[in-house]
């Protein structure tokens, strides 16, 4: 309800125009039954023909001034909730690109997904049924209730005697229920999870023969998803039974109130059956108000899943008042400690520092923290303890946007979508096509790129699929270098080009773009040989820190990666 | 896609019709359902009609009032209402049965399908639409087909019923139905063949946002490296304006046709009651000799328009039943479409189920492209003996990981021949094929699941111990020791502490533990370094031992001792033999590869 609050206030005028026009629609078809009545109950006995056609022609009237209304208020709900709709995902949509990622680790992904669709699309059902449906009803309760107080005050508070009643059923009904549809869609979660990864892992399910068995997963989720549901619904479908029960048995009470009130002379029979018609509309007012409550539960648990997201605090928020870089050097890790979720050690007093222009490599077992030291360099996390300097200042106290444009990065299994090849290198910078045939060619992609008929403008399937594993690392690598960073981080991103190529890139790097700062991790000797400063690490800790002929010399862990990669490879 | 994807109102007609037949199929459960809602209504019809007579034991003064009556019926009523409240209920537990097993049916037939069509399919369609069929598609499908199935049931009674009686009144007076209903129909019929193309926009479009949704999710943190959250999301905007457009533009036709046929009964309603004041004033004014047909009482005015209105009433309702149907029927559309795919085509008749698979492989001239006009492969041969260490050698591109989908039959040759032990690939059945085979990618994948399950995957039944062995084996048992919850430890998508090497060991785990007589390495152990990589070779060789296996990696120091090297560059194969053969080529691409490692 908030939600919607927030975000139709910019259109308020609009709305108010629109809901105005749907009072009007609401009385206007109101008066055709009137009119009916009239004509039936007065007009046709006087056996006045002009009279009859007169009546006749004005609820044809009103009847078409009905269907013009109507309609321009439902077109104008339509467009409240088309306008509310695409705030609502803009603003997700938004928050999701700026979440960290410990809030996506937490949140994960097929969760955040089928808020972003099935979520806003319940907003947009329920906002579009609210609009459409909710003045009608209240219009004809409150109109009903009035009547029949000005009929008899004591049998309409005998009625309203069952109004506490229907008040706490349709409360706890739908208390119960919004816990309950949270609850369902935490179940499409998992659901969809599980297509998800199927549909992303089919290669491996089919090779293992695993189908029958992913069919009884899927059925699993499924089956939960059917179970959650079916208990929702059959929660909210308790309202309606309840309310007209509680609704008749006011009236069964009235009748019974009315004749002993009859009896003392109070009241008049005839009250007692007007009372009766305007009790069918207050009653289909009523239940025409339960089915927009169970709508607007379900509306309310999207909507909380969503502001649960939109809410989020903003993390890794630039800090203030960070202490001065303790030496020199563009890039320096002091003394850094750090864990993910803050539970077993990942790094270990990692203390290093590198000159401007200078490369590093990283060097390490799997799961040595590698990566992570690269997390920490992009902010993805902060450090437990120590801290991490770039270019003199704390990382910390950068905002996203001055650290990110001082960086080109290559993520392990990097980022593919579905565009042009063009696309993909520039990746929305708007970057010249010089800058991005520079780049392709700095990082050996230009040629096979110039071998595919439709050259740059090549579309690349989502995740890449149309590429070897190769290619993609050096359409990945392009997009880094056509931005022209300052500093360049190659985590384990050459892993699938064979030496020659590799042997190729890192020529035409040095060769290029001899300024750029540059880090590189990977499992490869050959790829980090070359560096400044090269890092082994093990367990979270650096065990050694030199040249490659420092290393080679003194440390016996490097030497054995290295034997076995370069020159062992002879002695075998 | 036979009848699908056309634009005529014939392909809805079976559309519809495919859709409700997934309500006919539970006749037990609909027919029920109808019965107790006809019950629960007659019992809800009776009511009113025991508080007239309560209100009649009133009498028309304070002296006639029979309280005892009044009390009776009052009771009675209170009886009859809290009975149809139970009905009603118990119909909801019926109905809410019904679709959800619907739903859950069309779920599953969707996920079905989807593990039996090619891998190409998935290569092809972005995820995000693949979840938006079974989830956004199969709701809107469902919530329309339960709730309509029975207010159409339901609406059909009254409709009969009121026209019945309405006949017994005045047929002349019926004859106003005979303009108007025609009216409703052209009209609601026309519209709704000119809306039905906006509906099938908005279902679609709303599969294109979420499949950019999730792709760009899964881009998320590369996006933020490169502060490029501004861009994607104006073009989110882009596409979110184009979706809910797609909608507005549906629900602005579609809003006229609710409305329209409430007009169209109103106005037949204005007639009726024209017309019966005209006949009554025939009835007045001819009192010798009238034509029967004419006559009418006041009373049997008011009748007839009562029941006119229980007439119109569901007509209403149809009118806005229709537009919910219309984008159900958008949605079944989608969800046919796909339940419609072709499959991989089903085995040979006679294909046969490989047992003991000794692991000769032949290739010979074999032709392949993803898209026929453009062939990838040209003119492939080569021959693997069982037990054979065949590596895979070549530059990026060159089509390595396509020979690997032509082995496992991920896709189907188009021409030369595949043979394994003889047989022709397309003559054995496929899971034997497959099952024949363990492989180890370069893209790693778990699935949301404890570790012990995803290393269990390719064994079913296996044991702690044999899980423990194998993760030994691979390295990695330490590893998860140091977890918190050892084994037992859940691997949730984009699991944080894990890096790819480790998940690379698991799947080798996985692979060790799946025992089959063949084996594929597709860059097995890109992402493990070299010392892990050195300590599970021992492992390795073991697995490798009396299988054949494919080999494809980059560090040529490790496929040294393949039985078969080949060379693959631009889809053919420029070189084979052993390495020893292949350095002494003074000139041969391989020897240029292989010394290029050491530069």
């Amino acid at each position: 309800m908030k939600l919607f609050l927030k975000y139709s206030k910019p259109f308020a005028p609009y709305v108010c125009l629109g809901l105005f026009i749907k009072i009007l629609g609401s009385f206007s078809e109101l008066v055709i039954p009137f009119i009916l009545e009239h004509i039936i109950d007065v007009v046709v006995p006087t056996s006045d023909m002009r009279a009859v056609l007169f009546w006749g022609v004005a609820m044809i009237v009103v009847s078409l001034l009905t269907l013009v209304l109507n309609v321009v208020a439902n077109r104008m709900a339509a467009k409240v909730a088309r306008n509310v709709t695409e705030g609502v995902r803009h603003d997700l949509f938004r928050r999701v690109m700026y979440l960290t990622a410990a809030q996506i680790d937490k949140l994960t992904v097929p969760s955040l997904e089928s808020r972003l669709t099935s979520d806003t699309f319940q907003i947009h059902r329920v906002t579009g049924m609210i609009l459409r449906m909710g003045i009608r009803a209240p219009i004809l309760l409150i109109g009903g209730v009035l009547v029949t107080l000005a009929l008899d005050p004591v049998m309409t508070l005998v009625m309203l005697g069952t109004l506490p009643l229907i008040a706490v059923s349709v409360l706890i009904v739908s208390r119960k229920g919004i816990k309950l549809f949270t609850g369902v869609q935490d179940k499409v979660d998992s659901m969809t999870g599980v297509v998800r990864e199927n549909a992303t892992g089919i290669r491996v399910v089919k090779a293992l023969s695993k189908t029958d068995y992913e069919k009884r997963h899927f059925d699993g989720s499924n089956r939960a998803l059917v179970a959650a549901e079916k208990r929702a619904q059959l929660t909210m479908a308790l309202s309606n039974p309840l309310i007209t029960f509680f609704l008749n048995a006011g009236l069964a009470a009235v009748i019974v109130v009315g004749a002993y009130r009859v009896q003392g002379e109070l009241t008049k029979p005839g009250v007692i059956i007007a009372f009766m018609s305007y009790f069918t509309i207050i009653a289909n007012a009523m239940i025409a108000i339960t089915r927009i409550f169970t709508m607007m539960t379900r509306g309310i648990a999207s909507a909380n899943r969503i502001t649960e997201v939109i809410e989020l605090n903003q993390e890794l928020t630039p800090v203030e008042n960070t202490k001065k870089c303790p030496r020199e050097g563009y890039i320096v890790f002091d003394h850094v400690d750090f864990s993910y979720g803050k539970m077993k050690k990942t790094l270990t007093d990692i203390d290093f520092s590198l000159t401007k222009g200078g490369t590093l490599g990283i060097i390490g077992a799997t799961g040595s923290g590698k990566s992570t030291v690269i997390q920490l360099l992009m902010r993805y996390y902060d450090a437990d303890s120590g801290a991490v300097y770039l270019d003199g200042r704390d990382v910390r106290s950068y905002t996203a946007d001055e650290l990110y444009s001082k960086i080109g990065i290559v993520r392990q299994n990097d980022f593919i979508y579905n565009d042009t090849i063009e696309e993909n290198i520039s990746f929305g910078r708007d970057l010249p096509h010089e800058d991005i045939e520079k780049a392709a060619v700095i990082a050996q992609a230009h040629g096979f790129i110039s071998d595919i008929e439709a050259g740059y403008d090549h579309q690349l399937t989502s995740k890449g699929t149309n590429v070897s594993g190769g290619q993609r690392q050096r359409l990945l690598i392009s997009r880094a270098l056509a931005g022209k960073p300052e500093l360049l981080i190659l985590d384990d991103s050459s892993s699938a080009l064979d030496y020659k190529t590799d042997a190729n890139l890192r020529r035409a790097i040095s060769e290029n773009l001899g300024d750029t700062t540059q880090v590189i991790v990977a499992q490869r000797v050959s790829s980090i040989m070359g560096s400044d400063l090269i890092l082994v690490m093990d367990e979270g800790e650096i065990v050694a820190a030199g040249t490659h002929e420092q290393l080679i010399e003194s440390c016996e862990v490097y030497r054995e990666i290295s034997d076995s990669q370069l020159g062992g490879a002879f002695l075998e | 896609m036979r009848g699908m994807g056309g634009e005529k109102g014939e392909i809805k007609k079976d559309i519809l019709f495919r859709m409700f037949s997934y309500a006919f199929e539970h006749k037990a459960l609909l027919s029920l359902a109808i019965i107790i809602m006809i019950a629960s209504n007659l019992l809800a019809l009776w009511g009113p009609d025991l508080s007239g007579k309560a209100i009649n034991a009133i009498g028309d003064s304070p002296e006639a009032v029979d309280m005892k009556t009044v009390i009776y019926y009052s009771a009675l009523m209170l009886g009859a209402f809290a009975l149809s409240a139970v009905l009603g209920y118990i119909n909801s537990i019926v109905m809410v049965n019904l679709s959800q097993k619907i739903t859950y049916t069309m779920r599953r037939q969707i996920f079905e399908r989807l593990m039996s069509l090619p891998v190409g399919y998935f290569d092809k369609t972005a995820t995000g639409n693949i979840i938006s069929h079974i989830s956004y598609d199969v709701d809107t499908v469902n919530s329309s087909l339960s709730n309509d199935i029975l207010q159409i049931g339901a609406g059909a009674i009254t409709v009969i019923g009121s026209l019945v009686m309405m006949l017994r009144i005045s047929p002349v007076m019926v004859s106003v139905f005979l303009f108007t209903i025609p009216a409703s129909i052209i009209f609601t019929r026309y519209k709704t063949k000119k809306i039905q193309p906006f509906f099938r926009a908005r279902s679609g479009k709303i599969g294109e946002l979420n499949g950019y949704a999730e792709e760009m999710l899964s881009g998320q943190k590369t996006i933020r490296s490169y502060n490029r959250e501004d861009v994607i999301v104006s073009r989110f905007d882009k596409k979110n304006k184009i979706t809910v457009d797609a909608y507005y533009d549906a629900e602005y036709h579609g809003s006229v046709i609710g409305p329209s046929v409430n007009f169209i009964n109103n106005l037949s309603l204005s007639l009726i009651s024209m017309l019966g004041g005209l006949l009554y004033l025939y009835t007045l004014t001819h009192t010798e000799n009238p034509i029967p047909y004419l006559v009418i009482s006041l009373g049997n005015v008011s009748t007839f328009i009562m029941y006119s209105r229980k007439f119109s009433g569901p007509i209403n309702e149809l009118a806005n039943i229709m537009s919910e149907l219309q984008s159900a029927c958008a949605a079944a559309e989608r969800v046919f479409r796909l339940l419609d795919t072709e499959p991989e085509p089903a085995d040979a008749p006679d294909a046969v189920e490989l047992t003991d698979v000794r692991g000769d492989v032949t290739l010979e001239n074999v032709k392949f492209g993803y898209i026929p006009e453009k062939t990838i492969i040209h003119d492939l041969s080569f021959n693997a003996k069982p037990g054979n260490l065949i590596a895979i050698v070549g530059p990026t591109g060159a089509g390595k990981t396509t020979i690997i989908n032509l082995l496992m039959r991920f896709y189907d040759i188009n021409g030369g021949k595949i043979k394994l032990d003889g047989h022709e690939l397309r003559q054995i059945t496929r899971e034997s094929l497959r099952r024949a085979y363990t492989m180890v990618l370069q893209d790693t994948w778990l699935f949301h699941g404890t570790i012990f399950e995803n290393i269990a995957y390719g064994r079913e039944n296996a044991t702690m111990e044999e899980v423990i062995e194998a993760a030994k084996a691979a390295k990695i048992h330490n590893y998860i020791m140091n977890l918190p919850d050892e084994y037992n430890t859940v691997l949730s998508d984009d699991g944080v502490n894990i890096s790819k090497g480790q998940k690379q060991l698991i799947t080798i785990a996985r692979a060790m533990l799946a025992d089959a007589p063949m084996l594929i390495l597709d860059e097995a152990t890109s992402n493990v370094d070299s010392r892990t990589e050195r300590q599970i070779q021992e492992a390795m060789y073991r697995l490798m031992e009396g299988r054949t296996c494919f080999v494809i990696a980059h560090r040529l120091s490790t496929i040294q001792n393949a039985d078969l090297i080949l060379v693959l560059r631009d889809g053919e194969v420029i070189e084979q033999g052993s390495h020893d053969e292949l350095m002494s080529m003074q000139n041969g691409f391989y020897r240029s590869l292989y010394c290029s490692q050491f530069d």
